[in-house]
């Protein structure tokens, strides 16, 4: 199933990117994971947290811009070739992926968890479902 | 304009009204400016709507200083005209257009008779005089050539003076600078930052300047301090000059040999100082709004035209003999346009060209510098929800829309950087859009 995941503009300059981490501390607000991508000019902060509705509000009462998208978690297994096989399979369904970046509050030896993020998320989760590839539960990830 | 056997580097009789009496002078102007008065007041409806509103005819001039009771013209006449409406002349007698940016991407358009053209012309050869320029000198002219009023005004100057010119027009630093070393360019007509960027490039390609001796330098503000480091750098004599198109286009003014203020063409343009605020009238040696009246013009007559050019008229005669009074020269304006790589730019045009990428107009603020000689504009844009994407090339992409669409309206390639929400200071009432740190 898909997943809420936070995306924060942020400048190229320091300093940028402890604002929105303590607004969501001083919110009690955990972040399960995050990427940050980055361009020459700007950077981009993604991030997934157990209650988004809640982190959105305290970041936009600091005046952040924040956007919510849909992602997709796909378990992986932790074995050399073991994402190379999800991706053929992504690949064979005809989908495009725009980013993508590993969960890093799971515990799991021997599976991983790996977020999508597709152009069109429903028409993914279609396919990979075909596919035969395992789309985690929110519940699976974020253990509630 | 100068006879086949004036003395190269002699005085030039075109020059003469450069020297007339004050007395003499004075009484030129009065009589050009009622017939100009007349003319305006007979075929621009604008202006008789003016007149008529204030009960005032053309015979109300009476004195120079009567030019006082005439309501001012301001850019935005020409806009809300446009194309044609504040013309005196019908387009059978009209020989030339001219546009230049207006406030809202629809250009200003001015026309000229041919009697207008050979005033502009011998203004332009007056201006050249002042800077040493004579019959034997090579003028390379890297103004641009078109719709811009430098180009084609400092040509003609150039031919009418019966120097040698060169109508390179702008842009290619490398053919510029084989131009000049190979056919022996005298004297260099372009903007000031261009100038110094060619100085660079010709360090570094081991250009043969030496021949060059006067740079003619206008279309933008450049300071003392610019023109020192020039001088000390090239060994040439840079000056200024000072023109606009709604007036005539370059040819205006001039500094002269002294480069202390340049002298205005009096005999053809009337200069006055006003108070930006009230629009009262300002003695010599006070600073305010150079307002100016074309005492001349037939195809579009000015009268009492606000430059928003900020200055301050120096009466006191100069040594060079000139009876024509200067005014200091120009480093700033009484509203937001600044000038860039020669051309005029409002904010609003800025934010005309925000507003069709996003929609809702977005905080935004200008940064000019000087990199190099070269004049550079970047845009500070924070970001809305409107745009927002967590996908790099989105955001990218609405950057690039954002440069395209400036680029569009100003015809300048312009740098947008996106910032965050909040970053750029928000002041109390107007706010501050433009940050100069060109040090002119």
């Amino acid at each position: 199933m898909k997943l809420k995941q936070l995306s924060l503009f942020l400048e190229n300059r320091p300093g940028q990117l402890r604002a929105p981490l303590e607004t969501l501390g001083g919110a009690g607000i955990d972040i399960l994971t995050m990427t940050l991508a980055d361009t020459a000019q700007f950077g981009i902060l993604r991030f997934i947290v157990a209650d988004p509705a809640r982190a959105r509000k305290a970041l936009e009462a600091e005046g952040m811009i924040v956007s919510t998208t849909d992602v997709v978690p796909i378990q992986v297994d932790n074995r050399p070739g073991g994402l190379a096989a999800v991706l053929a399979a992504i690949e064979s369904a005809g989908l495009g992926v725009e980013y993508m970046y590993d969960f890093a509050a799971r515990a799991t030896p021997d599976k991983a968890a790996i977020i999508f993020r597709f152009e069109d998320p429903d028409r993914a989760l279609e396919a990979l479902k075909s596919a035969g590839v395992r789309v985690l539960t929110s519940e699976e990830l974020l253990g509630k | 304009m100068s006879a086949w056997n004036d003395p190269p580097g002699g005085f030039l009789p075109v020059s003469m009204p450069d020297y007339l009496p004050r007395p003499q002078l004075s009484a030129i102007q009065l009589q050009r400016l009622q017939s100009v008065v007349s003319r305006a007041y007979d075929r621009v409806p604008l202006f008789r709507s003016r007149l008529e509103e204030r009960h005032l005819t053309p015979a109300s001039i009476a004195s120079l200083a009567d030019i006082a009771k005439l309501p001012f013209t301001v850019k935005a006449d020409l806009r809300d005209t446009y194309p044609f409406g504040l013309f005196a002349s019908p387009m059978e007698e009209i020989v030339r257009l001219h546009a230049s940016s207006g406030t809202t991407g629809k250009p200003i358009v001015v026309a000229y008779t041919q009697a207008d053209l050979d005033v502009w012309s011998e203004v332009m050869v007056r201006s050249f005089a002042a800077c040493g320029l004579h019959r034997g000198d090579v003028i390379q002219n890297a103004y641009g050539y078109g719709l811009f009023t430098g180009g084609l005004g400092a040509h003609y100057g150039a031919e009418a003076l019966g120097a040698t010119v060169i109508p390179i027009s702008g842009g290619n630093t490398e053919r510029q600078l084989m131009v000049i070393q190979d056919f022996g360019v005298t004297a260099l007509c372009c903007t000031p930052s261009y100038f110094l960027h060619l100085l660079e490039s010709a360090r570094e390609t081991k250009i043969d300047l030496s021949r060059l001796r006067v740079g003619v330098f206008g279309a933008e503000p450049w300071s003392d301090s610019m023109r020192d480091r020039i001088q000390a750098d090239s060994g040439i004599r840079a000056h200024d000059i000072y023109g606009l198109s709604e007036i005539i286009g370059p040819g205006v003014g001039v500094e002269c040999a002294h480069q202390h203020g340049l002298h205005i063409f009096e005999d053809h343009f009337y200069p006055e100082i006003i108070d930006p605020e009230t629009g009262e009238v300002m003695p010599d040696g006070a600073e305010g709004e150079l307002v100016l009246t074309t005492l001349s013009k037939q195809a579009m007559p000015m009268i009492r035209y606000r430059t928003r050019d900020v200055t301050s008229i120096m009466g006191e005669p100069c040594e060079c003999g000139r009876t024509l009074r200067r005014i200091r020269r120009i480093g700033r304006r009484s509203d937001d346009m600044f000038i860039i790589r020669g051309v005029n730019v409002f904010p609003s045009q800025v934010e005309t060209a925000l507003l069709r990428v996003e929609g809702t107009l977005p905080h935004y603020q200008i940064v000019l510098t000087r990199d190099k000689g070269l004049d550079q504009m970047e845009v500070k844009v924070e970001v809305t929800p409107e745009v927002f994407s967590d996908e790099i090339r989105k955001l990218e992409a609405v950057q690039h829309n954002l440069e395209a669409s400036i680029e569009n309206i100003l015809g300048l390639r312009v740098k947008v950087t996106l910032v965050q929400p909040r970053s750029l200071a928000r002041s109390e009432g107007k706010a501050k859009r433009v940050t100069d740190l060109r040090n002119l």
